[in-house]
């Protein structure tokens, strides 16, 4: 019998799996872009499993909406990033200190 | 049930697997489909907990367009992977432990509280039509939403247009000009030439 919290224990993994790859790839801009992405996937699937047991649509509409967000943030922050490439021939944050005081 | 429960471990460990593989993968291109093998795997979740449109979303929306996208960049990149490597086994250990504690407590409070013991509600009917339901509600309730994510989609489009686009660049195109174009007369372009020599 799957029950509300086999989801949420999913989701709660994913996420801290995409927390762990923000911290060890902190250097290559792609790598973090990905796992923010995968931190989205990861609380989409606790806004179905809540939808589902819930029989509450609101669920699977808020769904919609941040993968609608998610879809423009990766579109500009791939934007950002092939600019930044083409203007410093890097992606590495740790060479982006410009704005360091 | 038990088949329901076998699909739901097995595209679980599908989606953590595929999650560890892309956080510690070296090579960039791997990381991005490793990440197409979680999205897929979350999909087919997804269609499990009857969000059968946004299943099918997920795949093409994410897998056909957003990864597709990331790959193309990671391809026209030219990176140099040993320097976004460095620190990686430095920051190992305390993002391991991080992710250990923040999902232990996570995954504690989970597991305790009897409120998340909620078991599968009935099953709808074969007459059930996901995409249906979430269009009623989407163009009534959630109208209002709907068009503001619109106008988040198109200015995203114009951001990634206008940050890409170069203006120097645009005078060693090929590009034309359509008001020089308009200007031409034919004089300008063709010469009559007597080709009889007298």
């Amino acid at each position: 019998m799957i029950t509300l919290s086999h989801y949420l224990v999913l989701g709660a993994v994913v996420f801290c799996l995409g927390v762990a790859g923000l911290f060890i790839n902190r250097k290559n801009l792609i790598i973090v872009l990905m796992c923010l992405e995968l931190m989205l996937l990861a609380v989409n699937i606790n806004f179905i499993a809540f939808a589902y047991f819930l029989q509450d649509l609101a669920g699977q509409v808020f769904v919609f909406f941040i993968l609608t967000v998610a879809a423009a943030e990766a579109a500009i922050g791939l934007a950002i990033l092939v600019m930044l490439f083409k203007v410093r021939g890097t992606i590495s944050v740790g060479e982006l200190n410009e704005m360091k005081g | 049930m038990t088949l329901e429960l076998a699909v739901f471990y097995g595209f679980a460990a599908v989606l953590v697997l595929a999650s560890l593989l892309m956080i510690t993968v070296r090579n960039p291109v791997h990381a991005a489909l490793s990440l197409v093998a979680a999205f897929f795997a979350a999909a087919v979740l997804w269609v499990l907990l009857e969000a059968e449109f946004l299943g099918i979303v997920l795949v093409l929306v994410y897998v056909g367009a957003v990864m597709v996208l990331f790959l193309f960049v990671v391809m026209t990149l030219d990176l140099n992977v040993s320097q976004l490597r460095e620190g990686f086994v430095r920051y190992l250990p305390i993002g391991g432990l991080v992710a250990l504690v923040m999902g232990a407590g996570m995954i504690w409070v989970l597991t305790r509280e009897t409120v998340f013991e909620r078991t599968t509600p009935l099953r709808a009917g074969a007459d059930y039509n996901n995409t249906l339901a979430i269009g009623q509600v989407l163009y009534t309730e959630y109208v209002y939403p709907f068009e503001i994510a619109a106008v988040i989609l198109l200015v995203a489009v114009i951001a990634a247009i206008t940050l890409t686009l170069d203006p120097r660049r645009r005078r060693t195109s090929k590009s034309i000009d359509p008001a020089e174009a308009v200007k031409v007369r034919a004089k300008d372009r063709i010469k009559m030439v007597d080709l009889r020599q007298k």
